[in-house]
């Protein structure tokens, strides 16, 4: 099966007025169809450039960018973010605060006719559990819950990607965990393919498939998370892995019936 | 594949762009015609300039800026501290109350404090009497024709400008911080100086420009009160001696003054947070109790007492006693009213709407660099705003007269149409002038609108398929509608108390409140003067009432 | 002005046989005279009706208070101005060397208005007079003075007057220049300026304001403002300041007269409609009119045997300074840069 997300030695800097500073140099990764991956490393190491880059808001130094065979960037050109079909999920959520919820989960279904959009509004919501709260304003919802409407945003408009840019760090620890879960429970019951973007080891293992350790603009090791505890490529890779961190992790995941593959 | 590398940033939009190159070439023009005006004089105007009238003017403009500065940034920041930081009864009232004052332009201070203070005026004549004096010839306040005497009025006018900004920059920072302050043993005044104050400052640099831009700009406080500011020399070298070339040249002196200050805000908004923080929450108010609740309110009051409760109750008493005497009002006042309402609600619409493509046009992202030009161009619009009206309006009359004539030959052509003056004879030259003048006010509040959301809703947006247009519609424009309509409520209050260009450039038999009650005031009859001046001050309140409303309303 | 009906017959038949022959496209002759003024409307509104009600023909006032040369050259020959009136003999010479007026050659202008008070050239004609005089305080025995004598240090801290710059002062400064030559008149302006009770600013009447309020005793202001003031409804504010004071005539001591302004006017150059405009002309300077600047206005006539209004009549005989109009206007410009070096109005 062929990668749906495709980064064939790319490399992304920033114009400053002192130079041009490289942030990721020379990286390659495939992600397949259906799997959660994520590049997890700690803030500077470029993740959330990568991320910002399929999206479309950065531009390619080296490389190309593809998504579905589509090519989405390369250093001379690239496809505007409104026509990637890629979806993302923000840090800060990203709420329009002028909508309420349902108006923000149909913002980007213009496309449909109004009872198609008014159906697709009710599964997503339905989806992430907030249909009792449509009609109510994002600063009157609390941060899992304002989450979830981005999710349920995202999602609507049938992405061929989901992007998610640190997306538990603006919540407490409990909330954390438990939303990791939720979030891959519901990613794997509609397919989707996403790309999870994090410094949380805990987050990382609680929800990918596959997961990139990054450091100063590259992949150390880009692998299951069974592999990587079991066989880090590198005594980088040890150090950032926690053992019982993992433990905890696999034993939850068995439990709930889903094995790394 | 589309074609070129266009990444949120670069891509304003070259129609946006053009948009704000004519806008600023259009405020550009009459600095242009200033320009070439000056350089027409001859050499012997200069020196005279330089040797009897520039040195003192640049003084006296230096210290009476210096003095207001100093006294709206206490009173400006005093205020926002005290509304935001404490509880006492009346606050509420008190937290709009205190803009009040942007509704009495500075002529009209002037105007009613010479009367209320002159030493045959209720306050001295109450002062007499409580000293037992009979006449003024035996005991007399001061004259508040005089330099302190223009500081405190202008002060206490211009104020609001400081106290807006302070109080949105306050009300939006993050409780968290303060009260992080609080928690390390800051009592209420440490606080204040040394978390508050630093974060304000930008805000502070914003409302202090504008108020010392506003002070720069005014003709009638000056002129009433008798001090000769660079303004002042302008009007009576062109007036006087109908010397253009020598007024035009003291004018680009005045740009120099005009320059420090845009520089100041300009780095005032730079400094400012360009994405705040959308779950910011606001302050808690300390409870004040007795005594010190009674010194709050009164130093609270204070400000609006003098800016604006004492010069009203003035004029309506004096309005009063002109219809007592007279019986009625003038068709010309009525009629001078609706062209006052006509002329700034157009001025209006046209001024927020070229400030949002001049703003929309040079808004920054985040990790790309603000298109140089548009940059350029959103600085150039903001220039109008100091140029005082009566030389805006001569640097105008050249090119507007060019148009006239290029329109009418055109329609000439196309249509067989007589000539005649299109925008001279109409309101067009004024629209022209206030657009010029306040486009300032209308940038300046749709970037800190623009700046306040953050880039990610757009970013979200666009991957969600809006086009960069449809983003602006559906995002941008529903959370802008605050700047807006706060934009154009200042502009609007601007244009109608607008003079010196108002009396040059409007058609034949177009009179305006505040040219009505300039030329009741120049033949000597304040009486009637007075009932100008309250309808001015009444129709500011509304725009000041609803800005004040819609500052309650919690920030997005 | 003895063939009004006639004229108006005349003017009512000019009107249909231009209505009969104007083309299509062409606007239809409307009798309107269209004046540019610097006067403040309120003064000449009522002139202005009368001359409406006698003649028929509408008047467009425009008030332009500064700016008025500038206004008219920068609209050029589509300007709609007819006649273009000021209140000061430096405007309206300006107006002429400005070159935006024409010449009138009017029968009635000439024979009403003397020599000395309208242009050689026939571009500008004095309309009333405006006499700057001394405001005095009722409680002061002050029987005459002279224009000199207000540099002497008796007057210190007691002297009131507008802004230094204004053109009735420059008016009277370059007189001044004009009798005792430049160096004279600056050491008269800076004793002046020493005599000051308070800042050279605000206008006629706050002089007489300003003396009630015991600020100071004598001031420098234009005599038709008092005739307004003590003609006040009792119990107002004007009538109190103009109770206050009386009017004592100042004169040079070269010429034993005293220095009057005028208020004039000129028919400008793209006249449209000259015919009515020197119609207005010659209308204002008409015993109805004259009585009206004199009445009404307060304003001293500039024609001969025209009844005073009682207050003015009171202020005595009016002694116009003998100098030349023109030569007031050659030396209004050393007279505000004097201004401007003597700082009077720091």
């Amino acid at each position: 099966m062929p990668d749906l997300l495709e980064l064939d030695h790319i490399s992304l800097a920033y114009d400053t007025p002192d130079g041009v500073v490289p942030v990721v140099n020379d990286l390659s990764l495939g992600l397949r169809k259906g799997h959660i991956g994520c590049l997890l490393g700690s803030s500077g190491c470029g993740k959330t450039t990568i991320l910002r880059a399929i999206a479309g808001f950065e531009p390619l130094r080296a490389g190309e960018i593809r998504l579905a065979g589509r090519v989405l960037s390369t250093p001379g050109d690239a496809i505007e973010p409104q026509d990637r079909q890629v979806g993302m999920m923000f840090q800060d959520y990203a709420l329009f605060p002028h909508l309420n919820v349902e108006e923000n989960v149909a913002f980007g279904l213009r496309k449909l006719t109004k009872t198609r959009r008014q159906m697709r509004v009710n599964e997503m919501l339905e989806l992430v559990g907030l249909t009792d709260a449509r009609k109510r304003y994002p600063h009157e919802l609390s941060g899992g819950q304002q989450q979830r409407v981005a999710l349920a945003r995202a999602l609507a408009p049938e992405p061929e990607l989901l992007l998610l840019d640190e997306p538990f760090s603006n919540l407490d620890v409990d909330t954390r965990e438990r939303l990791a879960f939720e979030l891959r429970d519901i990613l794997k019951k509609t397919g989707h393919t996403a790309l999870l973007v994090t410094h949380n080891q805990a987050e990382a293992f609680a929800i990918a498939d596959r997961i990139g350790v990054m450091d100063k603009g590259s992949i150390l090791q880009w692998d299951t998370p069974y592999a990587l505890h079991n066989a880090p490529a590198s005594p980088f890779v040890a150090d950032f892995i926690k053992r019982e961190v993992l433990m905890a992790q696999r034993a939850q995941a068995y439990q709930r019936g889903l094995a790394a593959e | 594949m589309s074609g070129g590398r266009r990444f949120l940033g670069s891509e304003a939009g070259s129609v946006w762009l053009l948009g704000a190159v004519l806008i600023a070439l259009g405020v550009l023009a009459p600095l242009a015609t200033l320009v070439w005006h000056a350089s027409s004089g001859s050499f012997e105007h200069w020196a005279h300039l330089f040797d009897h009238v520039l040195p003192q003017a640049f003084l006296n403009t230096t210290l009476l800026l210096a003095g207001v500065a100093v006294l709206v940034t206490a009173l400006g920041v005093g205020a926002a501290w005290l509304i935001t930081a404490y509880q006492f009864p009346g606050r509420s009232i008190l937290s709009w109350a205190l803009l009040l004052p942007l509704a009495v332009p500075t002529y009209i201070v002037a105007f009613a404090y010479l009367d209320i203070l002159h030493p045959i005026g209720p306050i001295q004549t109450w002062i007499r009497e409580l000293l037992g004096y009979t006449s003024p010839r035996q005991f007399r306040l001061p004259d508040l024709r005089s330099l302190p005497g223009a500081i405190v009025l202008l002060g206490f006018v211009l104020y609001p400008y400081v106290y807006l900004s302070t109080r949105i920059m306050f009300a939006t920072q993050a409780a968290s911080l303060l009260e992080a302050a609080r928690i390390l043993g800051e009592t209420g005044r440490g606080v204040f100086l040394r978390v508050a104050l630093p974060m304000a400052r930008p805000a502070i640099a914003i409302g202090v420009s504008l108020a010392l831009l506003e002070a720069l700009n005014d003709i009638g406080a000056s002129e009433f009160l008798g001090v000769q500011t660079l303004t002042v020399s302008v009007y009576t070298t062109w007036v006087t001696r109908n010397d253009l070339a020598g007024a035009a040249q003291i004018a680009l002196a005045m740009l120099c003054v005009v320059a420090i200050l845009v520089l100041l805000e300009r780095r005032g908004r730079r400094r400012q947070r360009y994405a705040s923080n959308l779950r910011a929450r606001p302050v808690q108010p300390l409870q004040l109790h007795g005594t010190r609740a009674l010194v709050a309110s009164a130093l609270g009051w204070a400000p609006v007492i003098i800016g604006f409760v004492a010069p009203a109750i003035y004029l309506l008493s004096e309005t009063i006693n002109h219809l007592a005497l007279a019986g009625s009002v003038s068709d010309q006042l009525l009629a001078s009213a609706g062209n006052t309402l006509t002329v700034a609600l157009v001025a209006t619409f046209f001024t927020v709407l070229a400030g949002l493509i001049v703003a929309w046009a040079a808004r920054a992202v985040r990790h790309s660099q603000q298109p140089p030009l548009a940059r350029i161009c959103a600085r150039i619009s903001t220039t109008g705003y100091a140029i005082p009206g009566t030389v805006l309006a001569i640097g105008l009359l050249t090119p507007l007269i060019a148009f006239d004539g290029l329109l009418s030959h055109v329609a000439g052509v196309v249509m067989g149409a007589e000539p005649s003056l299109w925008l001279m004879g109409s309101m067009g030259a004024l629209v022209c002038a206030y657009v010029i003048r306040f486009l300032a006010i209308s940038v300046g509040g749709m970037e800190s609108g623009l700046a306040r959301i953050p880039p990610s809703l757009e970013q979200a947006a666009r991957l969600l398929g809006e086009s960069p247009a449809g983003t602006l519609r559906r995002v941008h424009l529903p959370l802008l509608r605050p700047a807006i309509g706060a934009a154009g409520l200042l502009v609007f209050v601007d244009a109608m108390k607008e003079l010196p260009a108002t009396l040059l450039l409007r058609p034949a038999g177009f009179e305006t409140l505040a040219t009505w009650l300039y030329a009741e005031a120049a033949r000597g009859t304040y009486e009637e003067g007075a009932v100008a001046a309250l309808a001015i001050v009444l129709a500011g309140l509304v725009p000041v009432v609803l800005l004040a409303r819609s500052q309650l309303k919690p920030v997005y | 002005m003895n063939s009004k009906p006639a004229r108006r017959s005349l003017l009512r038949s000019g009107l249909l046989a231009a209505l009969l022959l104007s083309s299509v496209g062409q606007a239809a002759l409307a009798q309107e005279v269209n004046l540019y003024t610097t006067r403040e409307p309120r003064l000449i509104q009522p002139l202005l009706d009368e001359f409406t009600k006698d003649t028929g023909v509408k008047v467009t006032t425009v008030f332009v208070k500064d700016g008025l040369i500038e206004r008219v050259k920068a609209e050029g020959e589509k300007s709609p101005a007819d006649v273009l009136m000021t209140v000061d003999i430096g405007n309206l010479l300006d107006l002429v060397e400005a070159g935006v007026t024409q010449p009138v050659d009017s029968k009635v202008l000439q024979e009403v208005i003397p020599a000395h008070l309208r242009g050689a050239d026939n571009r500008w004609f004095t309309l009333s007079l405006r006499d700057r005089v001394a405001y005095v305080s009722t409680d002061l025995e002050l029987g005459a003075i002279t224009y000199e004598a207000f540099a002497d240090p008796r007057w210190k801290g007691k002297v009131c007057i507008r802004s230094g710059q204004h053109p009735y002062n420059t008016a009277l400064i370059a007189a001044m220049i004009a009798h005792n030559g430049l160096q004279a008149t600056e050491d008269w302006l800076r004793n002046v300026k020493n005599n000051l009770g308070r800042k050279a600013a605000g206008g006629d009447r706050d002089v007489a304001r300003d003396i009630l309020g015991g600020i100071c005793d004598i001031g420098i202001a234009n005599a038709y403002y008092v005739g307004r003031m003590k003609n006040s409804e009792p119990g107002s504010d004007a009538r109190k300041w103009g109770d206050a004071i009386k009017v004592v005539r100042p004169t040079f001591e070269k010429s034993r007269g005293t220095h009057v302004n005028i208020s004039g006017a000129a028919i400008a150059k793209h006249s449209p409609n000259r015919e009515q405009a020197v119609q207005l002309l010659e209308y204002l300077v008409s015993d109805k009119a004259q009585s009206m600047y004199a009445k009404a206005n307060y304003e001293y006539p500039v024609k001969a045997g025209v009844e005073l209004d009682p207050v003015v009549a009171s202020f005595g005989e009016l002694k116009i300074d003998t100098l030349p109009l023109t030569e007031i206007a050659k030396h209004r410009r050393e007279a505000s840069e004097l201004v401007d070096k003597v700082g009077f109005n720091n």
